[in-house]
Parts: structure tokens; C-alpha cells; sequence
């Protein structure tokens, strides 16, 4: 069992520094689903904790465990992998629902809608 | 050899993620990954995704670069946004006309876009062929049109086009 107090105090400086930094663009991210305005914009918002909130905690863990077993530790790389592949694809549902939804309640009216439902027209086509 | 190795670069790929998550090279885990390529590579042939051309690598290298540093940029300008209101900042969609249509290309698009705080990719009409995109701090909708096809799609063309 390795153990954190093993960490020499130099890493663990990198370590709280990147962990601290990495949580806190988080929180701004979470503070950002409170604070903005439509659904549009809240989706912007998490988006800070999964890229940049992500990429420092997985390098702060990086450090800490190359450093406490004396080897690189890379497999953490593999988290950012699939957090990058898959959240995006997440978001992208959530807008394209919200627009769905927007659109066949008439809530939203965007220029290029009426333009294509005038395109549509019977005997157009 | 395409019979039982249908995506040689897929399978090659799942294993090397199946040894970075075990944290090891022995035979088991060479053996164990090797079977989840195979099974794996072969689920993608029953879905029978249209085979994509040669990709360029240099070019998708220079994209992750631009990428990375875009990321982190617009990271601090929304966490700007979010603590620091400001009055007047505009949000909305803008719509862009893509030359881009490899389906892989694409996904990679959407992907960096949504990816970046302040885009997300909303829509793609395969008929019109343009991009239905919403940016948390409109500014100008041409210009934001442009920084895309020049900085991202420009590339995904050289990489993914003949």
C-alpha cells in the first residue's frame, strides 16, 4: 500500500497546486449551470470541468503516482481519452433535443427555419 | 486477413488502450486484449460504417495543437463570463456553410467544437450542407463563421479530402 505522506513535499506542491486548480475551474463550471440564462448557455457551461478541469487533475495524478511508485504512470491518459470522445456527445444530444423540443412548441423561431419551410412548400420540391 | 481483421488501425488501437488500463505487457493481458480487438473490430464490421479514405496524420497533428491551445483560451474566457457578467453579451446561433463532408471529418468537428467552452455544435443538415452552431458570446456571426472554416476546417479538409 503506497501511501500519500511517502510523497516528497516538492511533488506534493505540484500535486495540490494542479488538483486545487483543476477542482476550482470545475466549480466555476457547476456555478456557470446556476448563472446562465437559457439552456442554450447552460450547456457551455460543464464543459470547463470535462477539458480543462479534467486535464489538470489527470495531470496532478499522473505526478503523484509516477512519483510514489517510481515509474511513469500514463494509463491516466486513457480517462481524458474517453471523457474527450464521449461528453461532447453527451451535449450535442442535449442541444439537439432542446432544439427539437424548442422548435415543434414554436418557441424559438431561427431566420433560417421559416426560410426552409417556405422552401418546402407543396409542388416546390 | 480482412475476414477475421476487418479494421487492422481499430484493433491495433483497443489493444493499446487494453494495456495502458491493465498497466501491463504480459502475455494474459496481451492474449486478453487481443481477444476484445478482435471482438470488438468485428462488432464495428456488423455496423458496416462506409470505410473512410486515408487520413493525413500531419495535419490532424497541427489541429490537436491549435486545439489544445483554443481549449484552454476559451476555457478562461467563459469562466470570465460566468463569475464577471457583463451587460450586453449576446448569445445565439450562427449558421455555417461547411465544404467539409467526410462523415469522419465531421464527428471530429463537432467534437472539437463542443469540446471548446463558448461552441457547441447543435445541427448539421446533410442536405444544405451547413453547420447549425451556438456560441455563448456572439460577437459578430461572420466572423466566427470564418475563424472556423479557416482555423479548423481547413485542415480537416487536407486531412480527411483527397
Amino acid at each position: 500500500m503506497i501511501q500519500a505522506p511517502d510523497l516528497p513535499q516538492w511533488a506534493a506542491l505540484i500535486v495540490a497546486v494542479l488538483v486545487l486548480s483543476g477542482a476550482a475551474v470545475t466549480l466555476v463550471g457547476s456555478l456557470g449551470l446556476l448563472r446562465l440564462r437559457s439552456f442554450y448557455e447552460r450547456v457551455h457551461a460543464p464543459t470547463l470541468g470535462s477539458t480543462l478541469g479534467m486535464t489538470l487533475i489527470v495531470a496532478a495524478s499522473i505526478v503523484c503516482f509516477s512519483v510514489l511508485r517510481g515509474r511513469l504512470s500514463v494509463h491516466e491518459i486513457v480517462i481524458a481519452l474517453f471523457l474527450t470522445c464521449t461528453a461532447p456527445v453527451g451535449f450535442i444530444l442535449l442541444a439537439r433535443s432542446a432544439l427539437y423540443r424548442d422548435r415543434a412548441e414554436r418557441r424559438l423561431s431561427l431566420p433560417w427555419d421559416e426560410e426552409e419551410e417556405a422552401g418546402e412548400m407543396p409542388g416546390k420540391d | 486477413m480482412r475476414r477475421w481483421l476487418p479494421y487492422p488501425g481499430l484493433a491495433l488501437a483497443l489493444l493499446l488502450v487494453w494495456l495502458l488500463l491493465s498497466q501491463s505487457v504480459s502475455v494474459g493481458q496481451l492474449l486478453l486484449g487481443s481477444g476484445a480487438a478482435l471482438v470488438g473490430t468485428r462488432t464495428m464490421a456488423v455496423l458496416r460504417p462506409p470505410r473512410s479514405r486515408r487520413v493525413r496524420l500531419a495535419p490532424l497533428m497541427k489541429l490537436a495543437g491549435l486545439v489544445a491551445v483554443d481549449v484552454v483560451r476559451s476555457n478562461l474566457a467563459v469562466a470570465a463570463i460566468i463569475l464577471f457578467p457583463r451587460k450586453g453579451r449576446v448569445s445565439g446561433f450562427v449558421r455555417i456553410p461547411l465544404e467539409l463532408t467526410e462523415r469522419g471529418g465531421l464527428a471530429l468537428l463537432g467534437l472539437i467544437l463542443t469540446a471548446t467552452p463558448g461552441t457547441l455544435w447543435v445541427e448539421y443538415d446533410q442536405r444544405r450542407r451547413t453547420l447549425l452552431l451556438h456560441v455563448l458570446d456572439l460577437i459578430d456571426e461572420e466572423e466566427w463563421a470564418n475563424l472556423i472554416k479557416s482555423r479548423y476546417e481547413t485542415l480537416l479538409l487536407q486531412a480527411f479530402e483527397q
